[in-house]
């Protein structure tokens, strides 16, 4: 209670300074900022349809030809597109392509899938497999009926997670016709998925594209608003997903449920993705596939330094912070979860979500320092 | 899936309430609770003025409530225990997005009785399917039936000569796994509400639910409401009951806990047993996961859930529309029964609710009493002093988001009504006169009235 009070004290001091200042940066001072943002959005987006192009060479090698060799193929793409993917999470939570009322992104990353409805949709010979089909019975009758998506394709890949020390074991001959049952249409809903997932993240890359009419132009256009929607993603991917539902909940839970890529055990990398790309937005900078390096532009920490130098260093320093903690967790994270609350696993958990506490705060700060009141994310009607 | 983050730095939203002025009270239908959003999360979000640790809790019974149970045994030891017959898998295989089912879905489930009462005074279970009918089972396990609704179209006119048509629904049931239903049976079909501001409702004084019948009884004309008086097992004794269609049950613990055994047959130390009579030989001899199967300190943060998803901030509130279709909602006597403000009390066990949640200027628009609504809306299923003609003033906040949250607008106690107007114009019995006021009005005057409901 004590700590809450102090918070609102906090706050109402940072709100009176920020009353005292007129602190809106002009349309020209945010012009370069948003582009560069889009540009780095764009190169992100790109570079996760890329890795999402391999996966999906890897899984028709699979299928064609299932062997234990070609498995392992596809799960290392899997795993490289999703890590990228993870960085891509500091741009949702405002209303953008993402997760606009139509983006894909239930499509695309709902979790945790129920094991059995992907099951039973592959026994059900009746039921037809197309990207359409799948795509209407994802998430059908709740939220755990996931069909579709980076999780869907997660569980074909490696199956359930039944070992305490690695992940999912799914033999090759799964995919087998005369080792297992429906191998045909295992082969065939694994291909279908992928497909799909691929749409997907071509719809988001367009959706970023230079000049074209897109989500971007508007983006890049939309001043105060857009800038708004850039620091409610970053705050709201800091706090009430990474910190509370993905680290609070788990911890509180202790249950491998918890755990968003619990068939491949890389949960810990959607972790260290999300605190990146959440520091890449800050900083402006993106480290691409193959090298290459998005040229430094303006950034919403130089927006916020102009303002408060103290504050933008402390901040820079917080996401250091996050990122680093967020690296020490070690994998399995089901068995990073367990334990009393003196366990070094949970302890390191722990430590990753007290940085994002403090950044999240930061963040709000940085946000009145710029002239934000409102932040949550209220769709224009 | 990930849309239904309760996001946020909302907590710094309650510093904004602090410097605002009296005149925007209206704004706020949960007071300083009260959240701004729209689209698909709009009754996702926590009330904005919890503590971080508020926050967590939020969180962790967020969790529980949208994540599927499994059958026992299972690999995982923390959700599972699912049926052996149940509706839905998880809270939010029926309050889809914290939202409202519709006919048709998982969300509408048929309360089943025979005439008479149990030994708290509430009703009497169908012998052989039990309070309500299960439409899923775990494997091994026959599934009791299915609802079937048939739909009958009645006609009327307004004064204008505008022509308006309403669906009447008729149910029946097929595949009946244990026979025919007993004869005297009586079924009550449900649609599952959105669950913004629970925890404030629950903490209105009994002794204001009260004055409101007082104040109704005195006026002398046709409207009369009554307090139901149910069994609340938690505190082990009778309360004043304002959830569900008939005010059938008190408290949010109960609710919860109730719904986790009969809706998905997840026993707790409230409710022991789940939903198998002794006719049911294979749901007796299913396994169970561990008795209770949720445990008290897990439902302690789903009940915190329940009571702190917070009421969205009004909308086009200074629009003259709006404010003449207010001036309209007065005039047509509506605002007798959704009675629209309340100064919230303490709530009934504070660790299961927050202190954030007392003391709050809040417009739910209800007064949560039974009223007769007449033949048309009758289920004829009694249920502790509520009779069957009788139905609890649900309240209105949050109508106007429903659509955004679930795609449709399906209102009633079975989602019979299309929408704001088809409510209206089932209402009767203590509602006529109210119902005819609104049958006289002009096109436009009709508008402003919707509007000015889905305003709030």
């Amino acid at each position: 209670m004590r700590g809450r009070v102090a918070f609102l004290i906090a706050w109402l001091l940072a709100g009176a300074a920020a009353l005292a200042q007129p602190a809106a940066p002009t349309a020209q001072e945010l012009r370069p900022v948003l582009q560069h943002h889009a540009a780095l959005v764009h190169a992100t987006y790109a570079d996760t349809l890329t890795l999402a192009r391999r996966l999906q060479q890897a899984v028709q090698r699979f299928v064609r030809a299932p062997s234990a060799a070609a498995l392992t193929g596809a799960r290392q793409a899997w795993l490289q597109a999703r890590e990228r993917y993870a960085l891509t999470e500091a741009f949702r939570f405002h209303g953008g392509p993402i997760d606009g009322d139509d983006g894909p992104e239930p499509q695309l990353n709902a979790w945790p899938v129920d094991e059995t409805y992907i099951d039973a949709l592959i026994a059900r010979r009746q039921q037809p497999i197309s990207k359409r089909t799948l795509s209407a019975l994802n998430t059908r009758d709740g939220e755990e009926n996931v069909a579709t998506g980076w999780h869907a394709i997660e569980y074909l890949l490696w199956g359930q997670d039944l070992s305490a020390e690695g992940p999912g074991d799914r033999p090759h001959t799964d995919y087998v016709d005369g080792r297992a049952a429906n191998a045909d249409r295992r082969r065939l809903y694994l291909a279908t998925v992928t497909a799909l997932l691929v749409d997907d993240l071509a719809w988001l890359e367009q959706a970023w594209a230079p000049a074209r009419a897109n989500y971007r132009r508007r983006f890049e256009q939309g001043d105060q608003e857009s800038l708004r929607g850039l620091i409610v993603g970053l705050g709201s991917l800091s706090r009430a997903e990474l910190a509370g539902e993905r680290l609070e909940v788990a911890l509180a839970s202790r249950d491998q449920e918890d755990e968003q890529s619990c068939f491949s055990d890389s949960t810990h990398r959607d972790i260290v993705g999300d605190a990146l790309g959440i520091q890449n937005a800050w900083l402006g900078r993106y480290a691409g596939l193959d090298g290459r390096q998005l040229k430094q532009g303006p950034a919403l920490r130089d927006l916020v330094a102009a303002r408060d130098a103290a504050l933008a260093e402390r901040l820079t320093a917080q996401m250091a912070e996050s990122l680093q903690a967020a690296e020490a967790i070690e994998p399995p994270f089901d068995r990073e979860i367990l334990g009393g609350s003196d366990a070094p696993g949970r302890q390191r958990i722990k430590r990753v979500i007290d940085a994002l506490l403090r950044q999240s705060s930061s963040l709000v700060e940085a946000a009145r320092a710029l002239g934000i009141q409102k932040l949550n994310w209220v769709r224009k009607p | 899936m990930r849309a239904g983050i309760a996001l946020l730095l909302v907590a710094t939203l309650a510093g904004a309430a602090l410097g605002q002025a009296a005149s925007d009270d209206q704004q706020r239908p949960g007071g300083a609770t009260t959240v701004e959003v729209n689209g698909r999360r709009a009754f996702s979000l926590a009330a904005a003025n919890l503590t971080a640790e508020e926050q967590t809790r939020f969180a962790v019974g967020n969790s529980f409530f949208r994540r599927n149970w499994v059958a026992a045994p299972a690999s995982t030891g923390a959700r599972d225990g699912l049926g052996p017959l149940f509706n839905a898998r998880s809270c939010s295989g029926c309050h889809v997005n914290d939202g409202r089912a519709a006919p048709g879905e998982a969300g509408l489930l048929l309360r089943l009785s025979v005439p008479g009462r149990d030994a708290h005074g509430g009703p009497l279970p169908e012998p052989r399917y039990g309070g309500q009918l299960a439409t899923q089972a775990i494997p091994g396990v026959p599934v009791e039936g299915r609802l079937l609704m048939t739909e009958q179209a009645l006609h009327g006119r307004f004064a204008d000569g505008m022509r308006y048509t309403l669906q009447s629904p008729r149910y029946r049931l097929a595949a009946l796994s244990h026979g025919p239903l007993d004869r005297q049976a009586l079924l009550g079909p449900r649609i599952a509400p959105q669950l913004i501001g629970l925890g404030l409702l629950e903490a209105i004084a009994e002794a204001d639910i009260e004055a409101n019948a007082a104040a109704q009884a005195a006026r002398g004309d046709a409207i009369r409401g009554q307090a139901n008086r149910v069994w609340d097992a938690p505190s082990g004794q009778q309360r004043i009951g304002r959830f569900g269609w008939k005010a059938n049950v008190a408290t949010l613990a109960h609710q919860t806990a109730a719904a986790f055994a009969g809706d998905m047959g997840i026993t707790s130390r409230l409710f022991p047993q789940t939903d198998c009579t002794a006719a049911q030989h294979a749901c007796l001899a299913a396994p169970n996961g561990g008795a209770p199967e949720i445990e008290d300190d897990v439902l302690a943060e789903v009940v915190f859930y329940a009571a702190t998803l917070a009421p969205p901030l009004r909308r086009d509130v200074g629009d003259a529309e709006v404010q003449r279709g207010q001036q309209l909602f007065q005039r047509a006597q509506c605002a007798v029964c959704h009675r629209p403000s309340y100064t919230t009390a303490q709530a009934p066990f504070p660790r299961l609710s927050s202190p954030a949640l007392a003391g709050q200027a809040i417009h739910p628009y209800t007064d949560l009493l039974l009223h007769d609504m007449g033949e048309g809306l009758a289920d004829g299923r009694p249920d502790f002093l509520a009779n069957g003609r009788q139905w609890k003033t649900p309240s209105l906040w949050g109508l106007g988001l429903i659509q955004g949250v679930n795609g449709h607008q399906r209102l009633l106690h079975d989602g019979r009504a299309r929408g704001v107007l088809e409510a209206v114009l089932w209402h009767d019995g203590e509602a006529r006169a109210s119902r005819a006021q609104v049958l006289a009005m002009s096109r436009a005057e009709r508008q402003a009235l919707i509007r000015f409901v889905e305003s709030l």
